[in-house]
């Protein structure tokens, strides 16, 4: 008998068994899909965050007070020190640090705008004109704050596309608009780009945001908060290297710059972090690869779910396949034939099973997409993994059985129980 | 000789106890040769015809086919026997599930090779009288009609030997008459070895020898004095039937009076 032949065998007998032959490729199907629509959620978030992450700023470094590793030195009260304006302009200063490109010190708080009565929670940042630059946050309407609004602690307000878009219905009515910040009125000067995307780094979207002068935020909204005896305190520093091969030198000068203005005794902790945003990417990538294998852990539990679904049909129906092969065997069958004619028949099931398997997966994947839950990614790997993971086990189930059934007498598998 | 069996046993070990189902069993059979199997149930006539169909190996004994020792034949050299030199008619058909039965017909043609499939495959359903239901699945005929397509899948090969277990057994007394006249015509005609197992002793007589199994062996070989020919008596019952039909019956007169 040949090949030609064995085909058109394996698909008589698939045809023939039709019942049997759809609820392998079921088994098939459910393993394929579900692997690939659930690790296609992990690695979207990864894509998301990175994507996130990437579109704060180019180059940026963070300075922020506290420490995630306290490991190595001992803590000093100089380590307890507040960030203050001052350390900013220090870090400004290109005598000291050559590498800084820019640096915007930022006052964050959460604070309530109303405007005619209506009003929202959004978070606000106090900074310098630099902040548009260092954050990548260009002005869509109007003018961004200036220097002389710091300078002057003016009551000007930069709003976030979506916030002038819910009280104002739009950037270019907000602009000369009055509203109420914490109770203190400040006039709208501009309305920044949509950045688009949903909740992200640093609470609430940057669409969500109002930005205000530094100097306005410490003296006028929040005066009993920021005044210590080293200066004003603000909570954050964000800093432009001046290009990326910088990047690990200006950290490196930033920290020594800041232990010398605190007077740190060597040995001694921080107390502050200076991470660039590599290093904070590097800390969500580490919680979206936790995620990612752990839905990788689920999804390979509905791989095994669905193997054995396929071992569980190709099993059951072993004594009447058995008992075929026994019939096949009587009336000429050579072990070859046999063989081939299983071999051919697990394939032709395991690559519809895994095809159809890869369009559920991927339909899956892109429905979630569009219900805005998660982002989702359809990867390679995870395509390749789960349809040769499903192929495997549909091939040794459907060929190891009959492999065996082969060898028997032909009355021995005749009387098959 | 075709077939010569030399002191056969199976043995089956079923926990302590040993059911010799056939032991010491010697036979001679020539080419040419239309032989009846008989004997009560149990007593290991279908165990002997799979050990003679190459369908199961025996515990013991020698076999040897046409001056082959089968013991040394390796397992193509017996997948090629079956399909080509020996057409087996199992006592319980095993015939395909869920597959017609042209194509159950065909598969002993699948395997050789053979061109033509379809049209040898239909003919041999029409040489056992099931023309009509070809594309009919096992599930869908009557014992009878499952039995003859289980012999026309062992014709349809044209093989040197014919094995049938209980060919008749689940036939009307006419069509196992057409069976037996074609078992006869193809010994004849063609020169096929034919052993067929019965347990009707009248069926028996349509050979030349009878062999008597009781208990795993053979008690003893009979020679049938006049064989009878199934054509003669198939001839005699339909002329019967159609003096029947010639003379109306009581019931039908009773009819008419009314
Ligand atoms: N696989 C087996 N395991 C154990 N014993 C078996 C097996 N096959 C057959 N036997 C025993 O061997 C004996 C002969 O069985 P066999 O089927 O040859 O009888 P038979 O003459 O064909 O009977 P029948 O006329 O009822 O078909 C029986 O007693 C049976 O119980
Ligand atoms: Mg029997």
């Amino acid at each position: 008998m040949n090949l030609y032949e064995s085909i058109r065998m394996s698909f008589r007998s698939l045809s023939a068994n039709k019942m049997r032959s759809i609820l392998t490729m079921l088994g098939i199907i459910i393993g394929t899909g579900a692997v690939i629509a659930l690790v296609s959620v992990g690695q979207g978030a990864q894509a998301f965050i990175t994507e996130q992450i990437q579109s704060i700023g180019s180059n940026l470094i963070f300075v922020f007070p506290g420490q995630f590793d306290q490991g190595g030195g001992t803590r000093s009260p100089a380590s307890q020190q507040p960030l203050t304006l001052e350390d900013a302009q220090a870090i400004a200063d290109p005598m000291r640090i050559p590498y800084v490109a820019a640096v915007a010190p930022t006052v964050s708080r959460s604070v309530t705008v109303t405007y005619r009565g209506e009003s929202r929670t959004v978070p606000l940042s106090g900074t310098t004109p630099e902040f548009e630059f260092v954050r990548n946050f260009p002005v869509e309407a109007g003018v961004f704050i200036s220097d002389s609004d710091v300078a002057r602690s003016a009551r000007v307000a930069v709003l976030g596309w979506q916030t002038a878009d819910t009280f104002f219905g739009g950037p270019e009515f907000a602009l000369g608009e009055t509203v109420r910040v914490n109770n203190v009125p400040f006039v709208v000067v501009g309305v920044l780009q949509e950045k688009g995307g949903q909740a992200g780094f640093g609470g609430g979207s940057p669409d969500n945001q109002i930005v205000v002068p530094i100097s306005t935020a410490q003296q006028r909204l929040f005066a009993s908060r920021t005044a210590t005896a080293r200066g004003r305190r603000i909570d954050l520093i964000y800093i432009s290297a001046v290009d990326e091969a910088s990047i690990d030198r200006a950290i490196e000068e930033i920290t020594w710059l800041l232990r010398q203005r605190r007077d740190i005794p060597l040995g001694a902790s921080d107390g502050f972090t200076v991470a660039s945003q590599k290093d904070v990417l590097g800390v969500f990538e580490q919680i979206t690869g936790v995620l990612t294998i752990f839905l990788g852990a689920i999804a390979g539990i509905s791989l095994l779910v669905g193997g054995i679904g396929i071992m569980n049909i190709m099993l059951v129906s072993v004594t009447e396949r058995t008992r075929e092969i026994g019939i096949r065997k009587a009336v000429g069958a050579k072990r070859r034939d046999i063989l081939w004619q299983f071999l051919i028949e697990s394939i032709v099931l395991s690559i519809i099973g895994g095809l159809i398997g890869i369009g559920f997966g991927w339909t899956l994947a892109t429905i979630v997409n569009t219900l805005d839950a998660f982002t989702t990614l359809v990867s390679a790997d995870s395509v390749i993994l789960a349809v040769g993971f499903s192929m495997f086990v549909g091939l040794f189930f459907g060929i190891y059985p009959a492999s065996r059934a082969s060898n028997l007498n032909p009355i021995d598998a005749l009387r098959y129980e | 000789m075709l077939i010569e069996l030399r002191d056969i046993c199976k043995i089956y070990q079923m926990g302590d106890m040993q059911v010799r189902a056939v032991c010491g069993v010697t036979l001679d059979v020539e080419k040419g040769e239309l032989i009846s199997i008989m004997g009560p149930s149990g007593s290991g006539k279908s165990t002997l015809m799979n050990i003679i169909g190459l369908l199961d190996q025996p515990t013991s004994g020698e076999y040897w086919l046409e001056g082959a020792d089968v013991a040394k034949l390796d397992e193509n050299t017996l997948a090629e026997i079956r399909n080509r030199r020996i057409g087996f008619v199992f006592q319980s058909y095993n015939l395909l599930a869920r597959t017609t039965a042209l194509d159950n017909v065909e598969l002993p043609l699948i395997y050789s090779g053979t061109k033509n499939r379809r049209r040898k495959a239909r003919e041999a359903l029409e040489t056992v009288g099931l023309a009509d239901r070809v594309d009919h699945r096992p599930n869908e005929l009557s014992g009878g009609q499952q039995q003859r397509v289980a012999i026309a899948r062992a014709l349809v090969n044209d093989p040197d030997i014919i094995l049938a277990d209980e060919p008749t057994g689940n036939l009307d007394t006419k069509t196992g008459l057409e069976i037996i006249d074609l078992f006869q015509r193809l010994n004849k005609e063609r020169g096929i070895t034919i052993l067929f197992v019965t347990h009707d002793s009248e069926i028996a007589d349509f050979t030349r020898r009878i062999i008597h199994i009781r208990d795993g062996a053979i008690e003893h070989n009979e020679r049938v004095e006049n064989q009878r020919m199934a054509r003669d008596v198939l001839t005699e019952l339909i002329a019967a039937k159609e003096e029947d039909a010639a003379t109306p019956s009581d019931k039908e007169l009773v009819a008419v009076e009314r």
